[in-house]
């Protein structure tokens, strides 16, 4: 007996819409299989992962504040995957831009807050950029292949920000890599007193909006599918693939900046080493989830801000530890996967 | 034939997604024979030898090897029963040594350690005896394309091959080199060997082989032995006899000169000349047929009046102006209609919509794209029109276009590329793989083109369709044009002796 891939006839496009949709609840099944393992009540179980996470006006703050850095590195992703530039790099890119926008709030404290703000997510956006451009051109000149020399200049910003924050960025008085705070004037303002709800959260939805726009609506947009499509014939009909892919990679590394300028601007409000939780990483995973759409990728950014923070209402309400969070993100990402196969693919057990 | 055969293939048919590359096809070959499979391109020599060599399993017929029925599930199992197999494009390892790609997953080979000096020494014995000389330590990186080819037969002798099959050999290789080539063809076969060699060279046929078996359409045409047959014979049975009733064309004089190619030259990274100094002059109303078997040339030039590719030396001239070459965008804005050999490749975007792949060259113009706006439902509406004028069948242009048949994917590029009135229309193999319906339609809009004044080059690899649309037939062979004649004087025949080399 084996298996055989066979392509089958397109489906409708509703269930494109649909695919992330049954990804989650097929996730949270397969997921009850662990937490049952783990000694708990599944159904009590999921239920304190949703209240911990949707509860309350202060749990739901969380949620999106977690979901923020998440929607852009989603986007980061989303967007360079559509071209086919395989940017698994929006980790690094992120660390940069936050390296770049906080030095700007730490020393920008004479300027105003309404220039001080944009200047760091100016910065941090083309720190980001910038640094996605290097896989970028390897690729075009040089043919190296994107997915290695992206994902493997993560580990150089990783320590080139540990670097800095034991030279030359460190606080004085401090014995451990953690820099001043950023000024006052850098601080994303924060729309209900005494939450979080900050800047960061609307500049997501922004994103989402200005993702969708620029793929829908302008001729960047069109090369870009094109290229991500059909390099071969891109180039054929005359279309610049080898700037689309470096314009591709600076907005999408751009997008996964201004992530680490929120971490820093609205969260920390200073450096330190390991301040992101691989949300550059968590991205991939959102994009794919989000079918590479910027919708999508909102949608499922939120899905994974619940479960990062109701998992911790659940590990402490019934017990399951908090790593349950991951279990699901992986679940999450395979079972994904596997949709999009059979999206185009329907699977024939032969008998020989 | 008196002694038995050495392998014998009955009644073999493999079909692919509906297309049948060989059909009922008995073949076999005697021990120490040379036997030569002939025919053109698609007619099916290499998936026969492909299904010999366990590649691909046939849907029906059988397999003997010395007598024993077999069923090859892969190469491996093939090579066990003492097939071995030089392919077109070859499948070493690059930095590893010669002696290296030799033995890899043989018994030297081991499970964990090389036994270099026992392989070396059966290696040298072989070179020896044959011929092969390559030096067992080089890397085949730095080996030239003939040595490479020595390693492959080398490959395949270790391995004690009884029957060897070369698909297309000569074709990379220089004619010392093909000398020493058929040198050791004939040592292997004094030694009892049987060689199978894949060509469409009739000259090549007639000096090395026994015997010929013609390949047309997926069946066998007929066999000869070379002693009882001529090259003309042999191009004839390649090529077939049946002439299709031609189409009305319209009595048109060809107007001035709107194409100018002048000595156009290409090489390849190793320096092997790929075009060897193309004129062509191509006038308004007049189709110039570009016949030649496939590799002579005929997509190198194709590539290069695209825009594809930077030639080593020569011009191309629309009208009075030059245009730079080696940028796909300046032949087209230069006014000429691209029509790509490979559809799915060149062609379209096989995964956007009917919309998308229409505006492929003038998204960025008005009306369809304005400063930095791509505007959608423009692109639709043009699309709209363009798919009711080419009678496009499609649920919608909004439809992915993937879904389209051949036919359809055709109109599509057609529908695109002949908008705007072109000066010049280069078509490379327009009708590969269509049906009679949808390849009436694509010459009735080729001889449109001319019939409005456009300036055309038909490149393909069907005699047929070039007899039956050119007004001027130019044949490639090895790189530039070996020949050309009015279409009025051309007959299969004559085409078929100037694409293998024999000058008229």
């Amino acid at each position: 007996m084996r298996m055989r891939l066979e392509r089958r006839e397109p489906l409708p496009s509703w269930v494109l819409v649909l695919l992330p949709v049954a990804a989650i609840l097929a996730t949270l099944v397969l997921s009850a299989i662990p937490v049952a393992l783990a000694g708990a009540n599944v159904f009590e179980a999921y239920v304190a992962l949703f209240q911990g996470a949707l509860g309350s006006r202060f749990n739901l703050i969380e949620t999106l504040v977690k979901t923020s850095p998440l929607v852009f590195t989603g986007l980061a992703v989303a967007f360079a995957f559509r071209a086919k530039f395989w940017n698994i790099g929006a980790e690094g890119q992120l660390i940069a831009g936050a390296i770049a926008g906080g030095v700007v709030g730490i020393y920008g404290g004479a300027l105003p807050s309404f220039l001080l703000i944009p200047l760091m997510l100016l910065v941090g956006f083309l720190a980001g950029g910038l640094y996605a451009c290097i896989p970028a051109l390897l690729r075009t000149h040089l043919q190296v292949d994107d997915v290695v020399s992206s994902l493997l200049l993560n580990f150089v910003m990783i320590y080139l920000l540990s670097a800095l924050l034991f030279g030359p960025l460190q606080r004085p008085d401090a014995g451990w890599p953690v820099s001043a705070e950023i000024a006052e004037a850098a601080r994303y303002p924060v729309f209900i007193e005494r939450t979080r709800l900050h800047l960061g959260i609307p500049l997501a939805l922004g994103a989402v909006l200005v993702v969708w726009f620029l793929n829908q609506k302008t001729k960047f947009g069109y090369q870009a599918r094109a290229v991500g499509s059909n390099l071969q014939a891109a180039h054929f009909a005359g279309i610049p693939t080898n700037r689309v892919i470096v314009l591709t990679a600076l907005v999408s590394g751009g997008l996964a900046g201004i992530a680490g300028v929120g971490e820093v601007a609205a969260v920390q409000y200073k450096l330190l080493t390991g301040f992101s939780p691989d949300y550059g990483y968590t991205g991939i995973v959102i994009a794919m989830l989000g079918n590479l759409h910027p919708v999508g990728v909102a949608l499922s950014a939120l899905f994974f801000g619940i479960i990062n923070v109701g998992s911790q209402t659940m590990s402490r309400m019934v017990d399951v530890p908090s790593y349950i969070s991951g279990v699901m993100e992986g679940t999450a990402l395979l079972v994904m996967m596997v949709f999009l196969l059979l999206k185009d693919f329907r699977l024939r057990i032969e008998r020989r | 034939m008196a002694s038995p055969p050495r392998c014998e293939l009955s009644g073999i048919s493999k079909r692919f997604l509906g297309v049948t590359a060989n059909d009922a096809v008995d073949f076999r070959v005697a021990p120490g024979e040379i036997c030569a499979l002939l025919g053109e391109n698609g007619a099916g020599k290499t998936t026969l030898m492909n299904i010999l060599f366990g590649y691909y399993r046939p849907d029906e017929g059988t397999i003997r090897v010395d007598g024993r029925e077999h069923s090859f599930a892969a190469p491996r199992d093939a090579i066990r029963a003492g097939i071995g197999m030089v392919h077109q494009h070859f499948t070493l390892v690059p930095p590893h040594t010669v002696l290296e790609n030799i033995i890899i997953g043989t018994r030297e080979g081991g499970r964990f350690l090389l036994h270099r000096a026992a392989a070396r020494k059966r290696l040298a014995a072989l070179q020896e005896r044959f011929g092969l000389r390559v030096d067992p330590d080089r890397p085949v990186a730095e080996l030239s394309v003939g040595e490479r080819q020595r390693v492959e037969i080398l490959k395949a002798l270790y391995r004690d091959s009884s029957v060897l099959i070369l698909d297309e050999p000569t074709a990379v290789l220089g004619p010392q080199e093909v000398e020493g080539l058929f040198h050791t063809l004939r040592l292997l076969a004094e030694e009892g060997r049987s060689v199978i060699f894949i060509s469409h060279k009739l000259n090549e046929v007639m000096e090395i082989a026994d015997r010929v078996v013609v390949l047309r359409g997926g069946k066998v045409a007929d066999e000869r032995r070379v002693a009882d047959t001529s090259a003309r014979e042999l191009a004839q049975l390649m090529v077939g006899r049946e002439v299709l009733e031609r189409i009305e064309r319209p009595a048109v004089e060809p107007g001035a000169t709107v194409l100018a190619v002048e000595n156009l030259r290409l090489t390849d990274r190793q320096g092997v000349p790929l075009l060897d100094g193309v004129d062509l002059h191509v006038a308004a109303r007049e189709i110039v047929g570009v016949a030649g078997v496939a590799g002579n040339g005929q997509r190198e030039f194709c590539e290069v009046l695209f825009g594809l590719r930077v030639p080593t030396a020569g011009t191309v001239r629309i009208g009075d102006e030059a245009f730079p070459l080696g940028r796909p965008r300046a032949a087209e804005e230069a006014g000429m209609a691209r029509i790509p050999e490979d559809r799915m490749g060149a062609g379209l975007l096989v995964d956007l919509t009917v919309a998308e792949n229409l505006v492929l060259n003038r998204y960025d113009q008005a009306p369809v794209g304005s400063g930095i706006l791509y505007h959608h439902a423009r692109a639709e509406e043009y699309a709209r029109e363009r798919v009711e004028a080419y009678g496009v069948k499609t649920r919608g242009v909004d439809q992915v276009a993937r879904l389209l048949s051949g036919g359809n994917l055709q109109k599509l590029i057609l529908a695109r590329e002949l908008d705007g009135e072109p000066r010049v229309v280069v078509a490379a193999q327009p009708t590969r793989g269509l049906d009679v319906g949808a390849m009436e339609y694509v010459h009735q809009r080729i001889l449109d083109q001319k019939g409005r004044g456009a300036a055309v080059v038909l490149v393909s690899d069907d005699l047929d369709e070039i007899l039956q649309l050119a007004d001027r037939i130019v044949v490639f062979y090895e790189g530039c044009p070996i020949g050309e004649m009015p279409a009025a004087e051309a007959d299969r025949e004559k085409l078929g002796l100037l694409m293998s080399g024999v000058a008229a």
